[in-house]
């Protein structure tokens, strides 16, 4: 397992390469990777904040559950805070597994529980002002699946 | 004395990221009360506790989670990851 919070940026294809390699043994890997997506009226920049310490411990936590529901070979998660662009890399997780159905759905769990359960907060920067992200309903309904 | 420690727009309104209390508190609650009674900054932050969540030495807790033995409190507003 390896979960990383970082305020650098990330090399998707380089750390997919590597995860594979180190995934000897899985027949199936998944990733996922999050991008800072335009707003209405144009964003500028988008601040990520995090809580040091319980990130890291809330992220190996949530790895941790799923490697043992799906008897993962293995799982990753890279995320980013301070100030990020328009298309730039957030965050990123794999997974591998030796069959794809633990593969995708071990990784829409960790999607699922790090959008709201680990302690990131996303500021807005817009032409109308700053603003922090409001958390969805449909986020936290997306944990009840599981 | 515990560490208190604010994110996001919590923060801003509080206007410190972390500071120390001196409390006799037993819940988070009461935390929350005591605060909110020192000035009008902490309670226009606490106002509305169901848009907060709360962590106990950095584990989410709920607000009747006993402050005995605690080091860290956080208050911050729903978690926006991913």
């Amino acid at each position: 397992m390896d979960i990383r919070v970082q305020e650098a940026a990330f090399d998707v294809g380089a750390e997919l390469n590597s995860f594979t390699a180190r995934a000897a043994g899985a027949g199936a890997v998944v990733s996922f990777s999050g991008l800072v997506r335009d707003v209405n009226g144009g964003l500028r920049a988008m601040t990520i904040e995090h809580y040091p310490g319980m990130t890291e411990k809330a992220l190996t936590e949530i790895a941790q559950q799923a490697v043992t529901r799906w008897a993962l070979a293995d799982a990753f998660v890279v995320h980013r805070y301070g100030q990020l662009k328009v298309g730039e890399l957030i965050m990123m997780v794999a997974t591998a597994a030796p069959h794809r159905a633990d593969a995708f759905a071990a990784a829409e769990f960790l999607m699922d529980y790090l959008k709201s359960r680990a302690p990131f907060w996303k500021k807005e920067e817009t032409g109308n002002g700053a603003d922090w992200v409001a958390a969805k309903d449909a986020d936290e309904d997306a944990l009840k699946r599981w | 004395m515990i560490d208190v420690v604010y994110f996001a727009w919590v923060r801003e309104r509080i206007g410190v990221p972390r500071e120390q209390v001196e409390t006799k508190a037993a819940t988070v609650r009461d935390l929350i009360a005591e605060l909110r009674g020192r000035e009008e900054r902490y309670d226009l932050a606490f106002s509305d506790t169901s848009a907060l969540r709360v962590a106990v030495d950095q584990t989410l807790a709920d607000f009747d989670a006993p402050l005995e033995g605690a080091r860290e409190i956080a208050f911050f507003p729903p978690m926006t990851g991913g």
